[in-house]
């Protein structure tokens, strides 16, 4: 860990508690525009849950009503087996931390950490013994008496969440907390609030429209679009098991092939746009408006035709490097597969443009999925 | 303008600009220096010289705090404009709050209506509020018929307070109203979250993010009150700074040191505000809204409190947009004293004031068209050199125009005739009487805001535009010409407009330099006409006409800006 690692004996003074929290049957309108649609959500306490998705699907929108800013036309929001819905947001104890850490200009760093206890008529001798164990926790103790501005904005953002958690809230929410940091400090802060979380304790929800911030930190995801919950997971399950299309492509690259399915039984078989022609298994449960989905991955490339029912040969058309892997892009059937390789240091690299390839697809492992709530 | 740029030849050791820069550069500062620099340090130096002997001395500044009337001068100025900031913030304070904070109809019409006191000249208003609020006019005569009791709105200084707080208190709504604006709504929901609400979250949160846009708003008004001569003595309130320095001026003449003292105090007052304003704003750079901003949260008001806001905005605006209706009733009335309403109308004052006055007219159109005139070029040219040039001293310039902020009207009027009367023309006419000088004083004192509006044109245009004409050929002549002077077009455009209508109604200058009636513009005839009760009449039209004039430039001002905001953000 680095300097700013988290002091485990200031982590003892804040008296925080796992709490769980309920969003039931929630309906959310801005005029004619229907934000949040029938949203339910059941997050289990200390847990580190993401709501994640595109922008403008309305994420802060959820957020911001848990916290009271916004008011639901339908549903409720439990939190500790009690309804919070009908709160104001200064009664609430929900913290939240804002999108743009909102410090106050005016006040020290140390004046906006006291701001909650002093609201909450905390004794003077706690407060001042509670902001030290706040600002010590996010590593910022030597900087109490500066100013907002005169900060980074990696601190900023610290100084926000000490500011948050101070006051003990009984869940914790986080508002895109990486998106004004730069990428170096997006990677360290999001293992530090992991880090802040399970010390606390605290059942935290955390905003990102970034997959991989969400992976790496969270338990388990909320993936939305378009206002509606598309699949709760683990990040390997929404990775291995999407429940549609939006979530298999919104969740790293994925293969999609169109097309439908003709015969019946045991001659069963999806027919791409293209042309290719792909067996079904026999137990295979296959919607009507379905889709062949598989990971780049898991196909497989070869120069001769491989032993296996369902390989097709095409032409190299695209190649990128990305490190660990090599992904190719090959031309079958008038579309596009993309296939990873792993790339092995001091190989070159196995294939070139043009080259006449086989692609093996894993049609057995492959998920048939429609396209999903939008 | 002549931005004539020549190609600087490449050679080992080069000149910091080219030479047409260079050119520029030396003429502005010829011209800062005779009209704004050399001048006010005349005033300085000699308020420090003994008189006869020439040496350096402070027995002036002794004579000045020994005299009483002078002390007593310096302490009613004072206690005037901080009254006028007290009281301009009382009517400030409730619009702004209202309309920012809550869902309040018409906020617009109010914001709008807030400013209209500024386009009428405070010594024009004070004759309509004498007789409104004087002590036999309207409202002091209902009062004392229905109630038996009078208020001494107008009496002594109070009626200078009063004028002054109803004409200047836009300074401190549009200031406040923005600062609160621009308070983002976060700032507020934080502190909700955080467990604050209601009264306890405004004083906490909101007044002290506000607080920095208040102080520049008030600081301001102080100062302009400080400095203003023309609504004392409309008045006939003698006993102030600014008035005393006129006087002294103009009864025992210019060689008597008393009324360079007392310019030496204004100005000193002046940065003296302002630099209270500058501390209290340094550091705080409160401007705190973010994307998906949008100030203060509004909220929807209860009955009660509707009907509250609604009676205190309608009692404000009342008060504020009352001189206006006095001057235009006024304007149109036969006969107007001890009666609530004139006894009759007619139009001869505005027949007369065409007929015989329209020489008032057409010298202020002329005069305030070549000073704004002479504002954008000189605005232009600054804004031009600093921001695109790396001249040494080049932002001497900047500061020496902007500095023209602390000098009031009436020291520019004593130096300017001070250093111009000696000087003579050929026929032996002082130059100090031309009236072309007078111009350049008008030019001058708005030269610090017409530069500032031409400096925000200048700064919105990315220099990558500049660098893709020169890079698609263009020389540096012809990228401002082609480039540049365009797109700075409306924001020099609304600098010049309102250049044009400060300059139309600035009196303090134009008292110390008139020299005769055919030389003088529209504010110095109203100001003649309403010494008389004669000349109230005519007065009043003229003063309707004028009211009308600013309002015209102010609206194409505003249109100009609107549209011009829209083309290039279309273009963005
Ligand atoms: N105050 C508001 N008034 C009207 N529409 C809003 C408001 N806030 C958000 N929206 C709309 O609601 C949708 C969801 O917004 P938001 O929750 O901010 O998305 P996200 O945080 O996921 O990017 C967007 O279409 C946005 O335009
Ligand atoms: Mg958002």
């Amino acid at each position: 860990m680095n300097a700013h690692a988290i002091d485990a004996s200031a982590a003892a003074v804040l008296n925080t508690a796992a709490l769980d929290l309920h969003i039931e049957g929630v309906n959310l309108s801005y005029g004619s525009n229907h934000v949040l649609k029938n949203v339910n959500l059941d997050i289990k306490p200390g847990e580190f849950f993401a709501f994640l998705g595109p922008s403008g699907c309305g994420k802060t929108t959820l957020l911001r009503l848990i916290a009271g800013f916004n008011t639901p036309d339908t549903g409720r929001v439990v939190v500790g087996g009690r309804d919070i819905s009908n709160l104001p947001p200064w009664k609430r104890d929900v913290g939240l931390v804002f999108q743009s850490y909102a410090l106050w200009p005016h006040m020290t760093v140390a004046r906006n950490v006291a701001f909650g206890l002093e609201e909450r008529g905390v004794k003077r001798g706690e407060i001042q013994r509670r902001v030290a164990a706040a600002l010590e926790i996010v590593g910022l103790g030597h900087l109490a008496e500066r100013r907002p501005s005169q900060l980074s904005g990696g601190q900023q953002q610290r100084v926000a969440l000490a500011r948050t958690v101070v006051i003990e809230p009984k869940v914790l929410l986080l508002d895109e907390p990486l998106s004004n940091l730069d990428a170096k400090m997006r990677v360290q802060v999001r293992r530090e609030l992991r880090d802040l979380q399970q010390r606390l304790g605290l059942t935290t929800i955390f905003v990102t429209h970034d997959q991989e911030e969400a992976n790496t930190v969270c338990d388990r995801i909320a993936v939305m679009n378009e206002g509606v919950v598309q699949q709760v997971g683990t990040p390997v399950e929404l990775y291995e098991r999407p429940a549609n299309l939006f979530v298999a492509t919104f969740l790293g690259t994925a293969n999609v092939l169109e097309g439908k399915v003709t015969g019946t039984g045991a001659a069963r078989q999806f027919e791409t746009l293209g042309g290719l022609r792909l067996p079904i298994a026999a137990g295979a449960e296959v919607p009507a408006d379905a889709r062949l989905v598989f990971r780049p991955q898991v196909a497989r490339l070869a120069r001769e035709k491989p032993a296996g029912a369902c390989a097709f040969e095409g032409a190299i058309s695209r190649r990128e490097f990305l490190g660990s892997v090599i992904r190719f892009g090959i031309e079958v059937g008038g579309q596009e597969i993309t296939v990873d390789e792993v790339f092995q240091p001091g190989l070159r690299a196995p294939y070139e443009i043009g080259d006449r390839v086989w692609v093996d697809i894993p049609v057995a492992s492959a998920l048939w999925l429609g396209p999903g709530t939008a | 303008m002549s931005l004539a740029f020549t190609q600087a030849p490449a050679r080992r050791w080069r000149l910091p600009g080219t030479p047409g820069q260079i050119a520029l550069a030396l003429g502005l500062t010829a011209f800062l220096l005779a009209f704004l620099l050399v001048p006010v340090g005349s005033v300085i130096y000699v308020a420090f010289t003994e008189k006869g002997s020439g040496g350096f001395t402070l027995i002036n500044f002794v004579d000045f705090f020994r005299t009483d009337l002078f002390m007593r001068s310096f302490w009613n100025s004072f206690y005037v404009s901080a009254m006028t900031v007290g009281l301009a913030s009382l009517f400030a304070l409730p619009l702004a709050y209202i309309t920012t904070r809550f869902e309040f109809r018409g906020a617009l019409i109010i914001q709008t209506l807030g400013f209209v006191p500024l386009i009428m000249p405070p010594f024009v208003g004070a004759v309509a509020m004498q007789l409104l609020f004087g002590r036999n006019g309207s409202v002091n005569l209902l009062l004392n018929e229905y109630f038996g009791f009078r208020i001494p709105f107008m009496e002594g200084l109070n009626g200078v307070i009063f004028v002054q707080a109803i004409h200047y208190f836009p300074f401190i709504l549009i200031n406040l109203s923005a600062a609160l604006r621009n308070i983002d709504r976060s700032m507020e929901e934080a502190a909700q979250n955080l467990g604050s609400s209601g009264i306890r979250m405004f004083r906490r949160i909101v007044l002290p993010l506000a607080m920095p846009g208040y102080v520049a708003g008030a600081s301001l008004v102080f100062v302009k009150v400080f400095d203003d001569l023309a609504t004392p003595l409309l008045l006939n309130v003698k006993d102030m700074l600014a008035p005393q320095a006129y006087l002294r001026v103009t009864s025992i003449g210019i060689t008597d040191p008393m009324g360079y003292v007392i310019a030496v105090v204004l100005i000193v007052v002046s940065v003296f505000a302002m630099w209270v304003s500058a501390l209290a704003l340094r550091g705080r750079d409160y401007a705190t809204t973010q994307r998906g901003g949008g100030g203060l949260a509004k909220r929807r008001m209860r009955p009660w409190e509707q009907v509250v806001a609604y009676g205190v905005v309608g009692l404000i605006l009342a008060l504020v947009l009352a001189p206006h209706l006095g001057l235009l009733l006024l304007s149109f009335a036969t006969i107007w004293s001890f009666s609530p309403l004139p006894d009759g109308f007619t139009l001869a004052h505005y027949s007369r004031v065409f007929g015989e006055s329209s020489v008032y007219i057409k010298n202020t159109l002329i005069y305030a068209s070549i000073a704004g005139g002479i504002d954008v070029v000189v605005g232009t040219a600054i804004a031009y050199l600093v921001l695109r040039t790396k001249l040494i001293g080049r932002h001497w310039l900047d500061w020496a125009a902007t500095a023209a902020l602390a000098v009031p009207g009436v020291v520019l009027g004593i130096g300017y005739l001070r250093t111009f009367y000696d000087i003579r023309l050929p026929d032996g006419t002082p130059l100090a009487t031309l009236w072309i000088v007078l111009v350049i004083a008008l030019a001058i004192r708005r030269l610090p805001y017409a530069l500032r509006a031409c400096y925000a044109a200048l700064q919105q245009i990315s220099v990558s535009l500049e660098e893709a004409a020169e890079n698609l050929g263009a020389t540096k002549s012809r990228t401002v010409r082609r480039v540049v002077v365009p797109l700075m077009t409306g924001g020099i455009l609304a600098g010049f407009v309102t250049s044009f209508a400060t300059a139309a109604v600035e009196l303090s200058a134009t008292l110390m330099l008139v020299q005769s009636n055919a030389d003088a513009p529209l504010a110095y005839g109203l100001y003649v006409f309403m010494q008389s009760a004669a000349g109230r009449g005519p007065g009043a039209a003229l003063g309707v006409i004028a009211v009308l004039l600013v309002a015209a430039c102010t609206l194409i001002s505003h249109y100009i800006i609107d549209r011009n905001q829209k083309t290039t953000g279309a273009a963005r």
